[in-house]
């Protein structure tokens, strides 16, 4: 657990930089997480997929994997890697200021 | 006039399902339908054995409907959708079926086709899969043929059934190159999307010490974008390359597709909401799940089919008694791993105890999560007991619904993997 400043706001995050409270979150936190993993400015594209990553956390309490990701936002696999070339599960859940999606077994 | 409980899917879970309400519950106050669209049940465990020669297609495979006891009806049709607010189902020959209580065991279908070129021209020739019958028939016949080069065994993504099973494949795709003395000129690589062989600690490290062992190359966090044949490669979707010349994968996995054409009761990818310890699905509480269906974190896998079948059919008679629901399933899975060699590991866990060392289901037991040749007799020895004990929804003698914690090596997982496995173990 850390406390990282972002755009003037305090959050706290995990060993992986993951916020650890969802409401701490708000646009200009995911504007600067998105500048500090080399993705730029956000287009269109990335808030919606930010978008559909918190509403789907909110009502489910995990955020998606990348196909269900690619279904509940009509943002094809191909194009999120063109937005999150990291991993679009892992790393919008990052900017969507939401934990890391767990893998299941 | 008797209630009636319609179960659709007549494979592992909703056989055991609908045997254990059918002994549980008088044939004058409660009807038990199984609906499926075909009358071919598939001893799926059985497919992994295929491309070696060790099963064929012809013995995996019964009557669905013999395998149900006398009194549960069994009616042949695919599903067109549930109606949730009705209560009523309406399938494919154009009529409709009301239910007092749905159980969904619809288990998971493969979806080949969403992965980019995976059916193309290769499909069948160069690539591959076990998955199902025809696939684990024609990999068979590939696999005689093949005598060097790159096989890969790719999982394009998760969820998949029976996790465990492509890293099976690997093991004993080693064994028997090895038996044919090609094994120098093959060169095998296990291709995954997940961050290991296995998500759970003490459980990677050993497998993936056996794959190393066995000289198998391990690729992580690949997600399968395109399946390339002419070229001969794999193309993860942030482009990284994988070359084959035989590649044998494991397809993208989704709910049956009328959970998608039902309003209100499947996720994205067509599985089922469900609530883990009740198995009562979220949408509506006339609705449990059991099986693949579900999207529970729990494996696919017959084994936990089996062990939620207790579950399912206490709380379905409970919830048909006006009652509330307390039987518990605590995510209970249990696998046979082969390991190739006549040997093979076994691992046992739930939702809170990973898989660790130690004997099954007591001190006495089978070894855990170590090859032995006991665990590929006990392997081998399952497919009788699939059929005569599981399907008819009787319990295994020994073999509690809920996890046994006795035997189990619990401080191994507790100290983060680190305290090695001790000689006599069992404690």
């Amino acid at each position: 657990m850390a406390v990282m400043t972002y755009a003037g706001t305090d959050v706290d995050v995990d060993a992986e930089g993951f916020l650890t409270d969802a409401s701490q979150w708000n646009e200009g936190v995911a504007a600067e997480i998105a500048r500090a993993e080399g993705i730029g400015e956000l287009t269109d594209r990335h808030w919606l997929v930010i978008g559909v990553m918190r509403r789907e956390f909110e009502e489910k309490g995990a955020g998606p994997a990348v196909r269900a990701l690619a279904k509940v936002s009509g943002v094809g696999i191909a194009e999120l890697y063109q937005l999150f070339p990291k991993g679009p599960a892992k790393e919008a859940a990052k900017i969507a200021g939401i934990p890391k999606p767990r893998g299941c077994i | 006039m008797p209630k009636r409980i319609v179960v659709l899917g007549g494979g592992t879970g909703g056989t055991i399902a609908a045997n254990r309400l059918r002994r549980s519950l008088a044939e004058e106050d409660v009807d038990v339908v199984v609906v499926d669209r075909d009358d071919d049940h598939v001893y799926q465990p059985g497919l992994l054995f295929v491309p070696f020669g060790m099963s064929t297609p012809s013995r995996l495979v019964r009557p669905r409907a013999r395998q149900l006891l006398p009194g549960v009806r069994f009616v042949r049709s695919a599903v067109d959708a549930v109606d949730l607010q009705a209560g009523s189902v309406a399938l494919d020959d154009g009529s409709t079926l009301g239910y007092d209580v749905l159980v969904v065991a619809s288990g998971a279908s493969l979806l080949p086709g969403e992965t980019e070129g995976l059916t193309g021209g290769g499909w069948r020739r160069s690539v591959h899969t076990f998955y199902d019958l025809e696939g684990a028939a024609a990999l068979a016949g590939a696999m005689a043929r093949f005598d060097g080069g790159e096989l890969v065994v790719n999982v394009a993504d998760m969820p998949i059934k029976c996790p465990v099973a492509p890293l099976e494949f690997s093991f004993l795709a080693d064994w028997w190159f090895r038996r044919r003395r090609v094994r120098d000129r093959v060169h095998l690589t296990f291709v995954t999307p997940l961050d290991g062989a296995f998500t759970k600690a003490v459980c990677n490290r050993e497998l993936s010490g056996l794959l190393a062992a066995k000289g198998v190359d391990v690729v992580t966090e690949f997600n399968t974008g395109t399946v390339d044949a002419d070229a001969g490669r794999l193309v993860s979707y942030d482009g990284r390359e994988v070359p084959f010349d035989l590649a044998v994968v494991v397809p993208l996995h989704g709910g049956a597709p009328y959970v998608g054409r039902s309003p209100g009761l499947g996720d994205p990818l067509g599985f089922v909401p469900t609530d883990p310890v009740t198995l009562q699905a979220r949408s509506h509480p006339d609705v449990f799940v059991i099986g693949d269906a579900t999207d529970l974190a729990a494996s696919k896998a017959g084994s936990v089919a089996h062990f939620e079948g207790e579950v399912v059919a206490h709380n379905v008679a409970r919830h048909l008694q006006g009652r509330p629901l307390d039987a518990a399933f605590d995510g209970h899975a249990n696998c046979f791993i082969e390991s190739g060699f006549g040997k093979a590991l076994l691992i046992d866990f739930n939702d809170e105890v990973e898989p660790v060392p130690g004997h099954f289901p007591g001190p006495v037991g089978l070894p855990l999560l170590r090859e032995s040749r006991l665990n590929h007799l006990g392997k081998l020895a399952f497919e009788q007991l699939y059929w005569h004990v599981l399907l008819p929804g009787r319990s295994i003698p020994g073999v509690p619904s809920r996890m046994p914690r006795s035997g189990k090596l619990l401080a191994v997982a507790a100290a983060g993997g680190e305290a090695g496995r001790s000689g006599a173990g069992g404690r």
